[in-house]
């Protein structure tokens, strides 16, 4: 009776989330703006149904379901990474240096920087094409 | 040798878990398959990443993802009440420089993520000589206040993690 309380609470709770976080896409006036909503409103959207399903599984199952924790893990890699995607989109189509504030050091923001210098920190040594050693 | 066949040891523990959870029941003929995976995956992908990432210090970084999650929850939360009640015309974006004390780059990806994660800010871009992060707030008024959060509460525990 409790388990089946707390499981529809969490479903409820995750329900409101995702539909704010939805409604903050119509409502917010611009695009970064808008990339707020989703990134953050909708964790704990997802977060709250994945924790009612492992629950469920535990309590009615007597099973424990792993799924839901790479998929966590798996929304947490990807959901930063996408919505800085979009905002280096936005930045390369709409905007110019003097719309951001200044970098503070020798070299402009990295998307609006189209000297030939390498970006730093340096990742990926030149290396070899082809197979890898 | 051990070198050249697990360039990334700790990526290869990941890969095997990450696809135990995945057949979510352990089998021998899975952890097998999962054995071939650890092997051959860092080993194509490792000419894109060569250094390994340095997690100095295991105690700190825990604190570190426990304090990410209070603060995601506590994040959407706050977005959450921006997005239903306040008027569209009374919310400020605003841009923040954040200049970077950190140099690896795992560490500045993860704190770049973090601040996608947590309250009110997405990181938008780097700058070219990796030295600052463009942060893009959403409803903010103070810059040098999210600032000095941004570097006291993540970076200075990312410092001890990583540097």
């Amino acid at each position: 009776m409790f388990a089946e309380i707390l499981v529809a609470a969490l479903l409820v709770i995750s329900g409101v989330f995702a539909l704010v976080g939805s409604y903050g896409l119509i409502k917010l006036p611009d695009l970064m703006t808008r990339l707020h909503a989703p990134t953050k409103a909708s964790t704990l959207g997802v977060g709250g149904a994945l924790i009612a399903s492992m629950l469920h599984a535990i309590v009615w199952r007597n099973e424990v379901s792993w799924h839901e924790l790479l998929i966590t893990l798996f929304l947490f890699l990807t959901a930063p990474i996408t919505a800085n995607f979009i905002a280096k989109a936005h930045m390369a189509d709409k905007l110019k240096s003097g719309d951001l504030p200044p970098t503070g050091t020798d070299r402009d923001w990295a998307t609006l920087d189209l000297s030939e210098e390498p970006v730093q920190p340096v990742m990926t040594p030149p290396g070899q094409p082809g197979r890898p050693s | 040798m051990l070198r050249k066949f697990l360039p990334h040891p700790g990526l290869s523990a990941l890969l095997i878990l990450t696809w135990l959870l995945l057949v979510n029941d352990f089998k021998w003929g899975s952890l097998v398959f999962a054995a071939i995976l650890s092997v051959a995956i860092p080993l194509l992908t490792a000419p894109y990443w060569p250094d390994r990432p340095m997690v100095k210090n295991w105690l700190a970084a825990a604190e570190f993802m426990l304090i990410v999650i209070y603060d995601i929850v506590k994040s959407n939360i706050t977005v959450a009440l921006i997005v239903l009640f306040k008027p569209k015309s009374q919310i400020q974006p605003l841009w923040v420089t954040v200049p970077l004390d950190l140099r690896t780059p795992e560490a500045i990806t993860v704190l770049a993520g973090t601040i996608t994660m947590t309250p009110g800010t997405v990181t938008a871009d780097m700058s070219a000589d990796g030295r600052a992060l463009l942060v893009h707030c959403l409803d903010a008024t103070d810059a040098d206040a999210i600032r000095d959060d941004i570097k006291s509460r993540y970076e200075t525990r990312l410092m001890r993690i990583f540097e």
